[in-house]
């Protein structure tokens, strides 16, 4: 038996489940924004500006969520700075320490890049328009935004399961793939999200869409691989999943959320705006699901080491 | 300063269940009774508390073990606290340095640091962690710090009527504890042994057991570890992961070039 299953439950559940989401869509969306901000044509301009917005609005939610998960959270600058030497507080070992800079850094870039986009945008308003702004849009520094951007937002997307597996509890330090699978199927959802948003705002050129969708199908068979391969590595404490939580995960998680998206699509090259809007939300319920399934199914587990124990002779 | 390493070593063989340990470290530690006393009965067993957590932070288990004709059995008692761990995992994850080591190398929540985000929950091996539901922070088991610091025994060990747990040094809770099991190995009950006095895992434990079966009857788990052990493996697979996320939307952009779908310039949107 693993010995995982004498730990207690850190009641991380809905507003967890909420940032892991909201992360992984944030982290990604900047990644594809700078994907065609760096490497794709000018029509493509209206996705990065819409991937831009959706990461930083996105950065400032997941803020919002962590925060309010805190058991005390008028204390949350705990987490950056030492209640009582004023001093910085960093721990490189412990992802939630590297985790709370890394999310404020990347707030920082999705910021300046959503700024930067806005000025673009909205070139009546004189304060988008000033010196500083307008700095942002040169190609040195709007570059060097989109790179910086993305690493931390890979960053964000995938830190969340490494923070799961570096605890002693059943099924998150079970395996060391959940780092990687919660950063694929971010990407997923990011990608996902954005085909949503830019059909609905009408926001984006046809191509910028399909070259989403391409994305989105190829990252959806490797979160497939991936998603098999965490529950291989899991080993015996896969049993878990012998009941509801693993009805879950195969009929939601990779029936709706990863199969289904995939055989909707199949046979189109450049699927119909009503199609990809079909896909998509099946993309982000499945995600959003694979992350219920994961925190819940663990808090879930509280067996041997808090209750009482009975055992016989 | 550091002092001599300072712990509690329990011989769960003496322990008869009384819960004068329980109720002594409720009462220097003010902790409050929960739901108001109108706490529900377990229902299956005399053991009541159940588990550790932010207000019991001594939990005296009751093991029951008995054939099914019940004409053979035992009970298996034992007070069951935070180990002290050398290398503590709680202290190793907190992100706010609110968990310390201090001059006796026990380990200490200093509640008006801990904003209460639960890594040291998930982080511990043995489940001893919770939120303490008035202050809103992680607590457990201090070891009687501020008793310590004046001079004391910790009040647990001090009420203890059969001497199950021992307050010491960590070299004389060792040479006792290791006299215990040679006596007991002579008196025939050759399944006594120690749990977490040597430093097989965590560094060892500064709060060890004398156990007579295995570590999982008494819900102590075989072989805990650090949780950092998973660090560097879970994050090289998220970094080579990340590249291959960048490079697959890289080909995309390339290979959309190269078909010719790439649009010049802003056109109808979809």
């Amino acid at each position: 038996m693993s010995d995982t299953f004498f730990t207690s439950s850190p009641h991380w559940t809905w507003w967890i489940v909420l940032y892991f989401f909201v992360g992984g869509i944030a982290g990604s969306a900047f990644l594809l924004a700078s994907l065609l901000h760096l490497f794709g044509r000018p029509a493509d301009r209206p996705l990065v500006r819409l991937g831009y917005y959706t990461a930083f609005a996105g950065a400032v939610v997941s803020g919002f969520l962590l925060t309010i998960d805190l058991d005390r959270p008028e204390r949350f600058w705990h987490m950056l700075i030492q209640s009582n030497t004023g001093r910085p507080m960093f721990k490189s070992w412990v992802p939630m320490s590297v985790g709370s800079w890394g999310l404020l850094l990347f707030s920082l870039f999705a910021f300046l890049a959503a700024l930067g986009a806005l000025s673009e945008e909205r070139p009546d308003r004189r304060l988008l328009q000033s010196a500083p702004v307008r700095a942002l849009r040169r190609r040195g520094p709007s570059a060097a935004i989109a790179v910086l951007g993305s690493i931390f937002g890979l960053f964000l997307a995938g830190y969340t399961g490494v923070l799961l597996a570096v605890t002693n509890r059943p099924i998150w330090a079970d395996s060391t793939l959940l780092g990687l699978l919660f950063l694929v199927s971010g990407a997923s959802t990011g990608a996902a999200a954005l085909i949503l948003l830019a059909i609905w705002r009408r926001a984006g050129h046809p191509a910028s869409v399909d070259w989403l969708a391409w994305f989105d199908r190829r990252v959806l068979m490797l979160e497939l691989v991936v998603l098999v391969l965490f529950l291989l590595s899991l080993g015996s404490v896969a049993r878990v999943f012998l009941g509801w939580w693993g009805a879950a995960l195969v009929l939601g998680v990779i029936g709706i959320g990863i199969l289904a998206p995939l055989l909707l699509e199949r046979g189109h090259r450049a699927p119909a705006p009503h199609q990809l809007v079909r896909s998509a939300s099946l993309v982000l319920l499945g995600g959003l699901l694979l992350r219920v399934v994961v925190l819940l199914s663990s808090h879930d587990i509280h067996v041997l080491g808090s209750g009482v124990t009975g055992a016989s002779p | 300063m550091m002092t001599e390493p300072m712990g509690f070593y329990t011989d769960t063989t003496v322990c008869i269940g009384c819960k004068a340990c329980e109720v002594a470290c409720k009462e220097w530690n003010q902790l409050p009774s929960a739901e108001g006393g109108q706490r529900e009965m377990s229902g299956n067993s005399y053991d009541n508390t159940r588990r550790l957590d932010g207000t019991h932070w001594r939990h005296v288990k009751f093991l029951e073990q008995f054939e099914e004709d019940r004409n053979g059995g035992r009970w298996l008692m034992m007070s069951d606290v935070c180990k002290h761990c050398v290398q503590a995992p709680c202290l190793e994850v907190c992100p706010t340095g609110a968990i310390i080591r201090t001059e006796f190398d026990t380990v200490v929540i200093q509640s008006d640091t801990c904003n209460g985000c639960r890594a040291c929950i998930a982080a511990c091996p043995f489940g001893v962690i919770d939120i303490n539901a008035v202050s809103n922070t992680a607590q457990k088991c201090t070891l009687c710090y501020d008793r310590l610091q004046a001079g004391m025994e910790p009040a647990c060990s001090q009420a203890c009527p059969t001497d199950s747990i021992r307050f010491g040094t960590i070299r004389e809770l060792k040479e006792m504890a290791e006299s215990r099991v040679r006596q007991l190995h002579a008196l025939g009950e050759s399944r006594a042994h120690l749990y977490g006095a040597d430093d097989k895992f965590l560094g060892g434990l500064n709060s060890f057991y004398l156990l007579v079966d295995q570590p999982e009857v008494y819900g102590l788990p075989r072989a805990p570890k650090m949780p950092t052990r998973n660090l560097i493996p879970s994050s090289l697979l998220s970094a080579a992961g990340a590249a291959a996320l960048a490079l697959l939307g890289f080909v995309g952009l390339r290979k959309r070039r190269m078909d010719g779908h790439a649009p010049e310039r802003e056109g109808p949107d979809v």
